[in-house]
């Protein structure tokens, strides 16, 4: 009965005739009583220093883990989701050869995000690059936008996704840093794969972490860095 | 006024006459037990729970394990198959189509019990 008061309150109270503004304040008030995580937070910057000296040429082990991990098929034609891929690039001009793995860079200034027309494209406070599905049009701006290639349209129905990871057709998605596991307190599934360690995860903001000391002590790049958008992946030995 | 009134009173009213219905859905509930809201609340106001809790989810990282779509599924998804969505008995299914309300939700989400999800996924 007195859920039923409540929603009647409101009602007098708001004077606005829909159900669902008269259930906002019920809705804060459960929150206050069960709330108990912080929710991202701005203190925090989430980020991956990946050593390409120690990533091995032919290996695919945080490709395949990324795609177990997020129920991506595996599968690499124009219209299946990549959100990880192995790069081999190769300096011609002494025949250097280096393979690496490419992903989003959890962009401080996407402009993925500057250049969606919903707000689906989105960095969470603490840097994590996300595309908030609920809202996405499919219109695929933010896939041309991007200098790196990482976001993929799901172009097919799918079924039996990950209940952690939810994804669907006709929404763009990318590699979320593996967001759901971050907010359980885990590393992401490639930086887990890794035998070799060369994917190492961390905060960049916390002078502390394994991340940050590693970047004050050894030369790091920002792939296309002249682009100014101070990614969250950063890369060792390019 | 008068007119909230009228929708207050329609509100309260549907449910009353659902108990009448003798072709109301019968439903798996699934394991069942006790909600995490008062029952009758949530037939009325599960999706706004859903839709503005998503939003927070999302965008703020703030996970309320309580409201999370995940736990609905745990409690409600069928002992028989694992699912909510599998069958026309299934939980949400049965009142859905007896409202004929179309569920977007599962476009994208998994309509699995994530245990269940987990050991298929291992045995594969
Ligand atoms: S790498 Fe691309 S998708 Fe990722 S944040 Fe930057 S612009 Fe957006
Ligand atoms: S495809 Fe989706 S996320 Fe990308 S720009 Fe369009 S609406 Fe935004």
């Amino acid at each position: 009965m007195s859920d039923i008061d409540l929603t009647r309150r409101s009602f007098l109270k708001t004077s606005a005739g829909a159900a669902a503004v008269a259930i906002a304040p019920g809705m804060m008030l459960f929150q206050v009583a069960h709330g108990d995580t912080q929710g991202a937070s701005d203190k925090v910057r989430w980020g991956m220093l990946i050593d390409t000296t120690q990533c091995k040429d032919g290996c695919n082990d945080c490709v395949s883990a990324c795609n177990k991990e997020n129920g991506l098929s595996g599968e690499t034609k124009a219209t299946d989701s990549q959100w990880i891929r192995k790069i081999e690039i190769k300096d011609v001009s002494n025949g250097r050869e280096l393979s690496l793995p490419m992903m989003c860079q959890h962009c401080e200034h996407p402009p993925c995000v500057d250049v969606c027309p919903t707000n689906a494209s989105m960095k969470r406070a603490d840097g994590i690059v996300l595309v908030d599905k609920h809202r996405c049009i499919g219109c695929r701006y933010c896939m041309m936008a991007c200098p790196y290639k990482a976001r993929s349209f799901v172009h097919e129905p799918l079924t039996d996704q990950n209940p952690d990871v939810p994804r669907g057709k006709g929404t763009v998605e990318a590699c979320t840093l593996c967001v759901h596991r971050i907010d359980q307190g885990l590393k992401p599934a490639c930086s887990e794969a890794c035998a070799n360690k060369a994917i190492l995860f961390g905060d960049l903001n916390d002078a502390d972490s394994e991340i940050a000391k590693k970047l004050r002590s050894v030369a790091t790049t920002q792939v296309r860095a002249d682009l100014g958008l101070n990614t969250g992946i950063r890369y060792q030995g390019l | 006024m008068k007119k909230l009134f009228f929708s207050l009173l329609l509100c309260l009213c549907i449910p009353m006459a659902w108990a009448a219905d003798a072709n109301a859905p019968k439903l798996d509930i699934g394991k069942g037990g006790q909600c995490v809201e008062d029952p009758q609340w949530m037939r009325k106001n599960h999706m706004h729970l859903l839709k503005h809790e998503r939003d927070d989810a999302v965008r703020k990282g703030l996970r309320d394990e309580k409201h999370s779509l995940k736990n609905c599924i745990e409690c409600h998804a069928s002992t028989k198959d694992d699912s909510v969505i599998a069958r026309d008995d299934s939980f949400c299914v049965s009142c859905h189509r007896y409202e004929a309300v179309k569920i977007d939700c599962f476009e994208c989400h998994s309509g699995k019990r994530k245990s269940a999800w987990l050991q298929q996924r291992e045995a594969k």
